[in-house]
């Protein structure tokens, strides 16, 4: 008798921590890839067709968010650029380079906790304009600058 | 296995200015070499948590230079926070690394 519940105890035990383990395992895949990637506005040719793919629509051109990026770039390759948004609740932030042959080169979802900031470098073909959209309060802001390039980062 | 980020969170305030290099070739799938031409390789998710809550989600194109940079700024943060990146790219390689917030000079 007393060998039997010895062995289920271990038994219990034994599938509570596969259990465990599972759980653990749930929660490192649920880190939660939470939009699926936007193939619509990442694969889009122009620039029309990135905002459809994105959702923006009514733009409107905001003195609220700075585009800090070099008025000449030597290298294509590496085109720092930072982006910051003064508009309150900006939700999110999407940086597109014009004339790239596929314009949008990153979305960034602001989540509460940090700020409306976010800094990268990109690719640039050639000589384009850098534009922001941002997303607050389920409007869309806009903000460009033009980066000039001398050779080109796409080969 | 990719190789290693280094990340440096570093407190400003009560603000965490977290910047991120990742090891990464980012390819366009235009490159060519004397043969072919090199596959579309680059991180399309980046994930950044604070404290395991994550406060920014990424998208990116192979539009992103290789060896990415990532600047982001942490809001509440004190020293000792943990902030966590993790990237998965289009061939499902993916890298976590986390880092303790040190206290600004």
């Amino acid at each position: 008798m007393k060998k039997n519940r010895r062995s289920f105890l271990h038994f219990a035990g034994g599938s509570g921590a596969v259990f465990i383990a599972a759980a653990t395992g749930l929660l490192k895949t649920g880190i939660a890839w939470a939009a699926p990637w936007n193939k619509n506005a990442f694969e889009a040719k122009a620039v029309a067709e990135t905002l459809k793919g994105l959702g923006a629509s009514n733009l409107i051109d905001s003195k609220d968010i700075s585009i800090t990026a070099p008025d000449i770039a030597e290298n294509g390759a590496i085109v720092p650029v930072a982006v910051t948004s003064r508009i309150p609740n900006t939700q999110s932030i999407a940086i597109i380079a014009e004339k790239n042959p596929f314009p949008l080169a990153a979305s960034f979802d602001i989540l509460a906790g940090a700020d409306s900031y976010v800094s990268t470098r990109l690719k640039m073909g050639q000589t384009s304009d850098v534009r922001a959209i941002v997303k607050a309060d389920g409007k869309f802001y806009t903000a460009s600058k033009e980066v000039k390039v001398t050779v080109g980062g796409c080969g | 296995m990719a190789d290693p980020m280094k990340i440096r969170a570093t407190l400003q305030g009560d603000i965490a200015d977290v910047r991120v290099l990742m090891r990464h070739p980012m390819e366009t799938g235009t490159r060519k070499t004397a043969t072919s031409v090199v596959p579309l390789h680059f991180i399309q998710s980046v994930i950044v948590q604070h404290n395991g809550r994550t406060v920014l989600d990424a998208q990116w194109s192979q539009a992103i230079s290789r060896d990415p940079f990532l600047g982001v700024r942490v809001k509440g943060a004190k020293v000792g926070d943990k902030i966590t990146v993790t990237w998965i790219d289009n061939k499902d390689d993916k890298r976590t690394d986390e880092v303790a917030v040190m206290a600004g000079s």
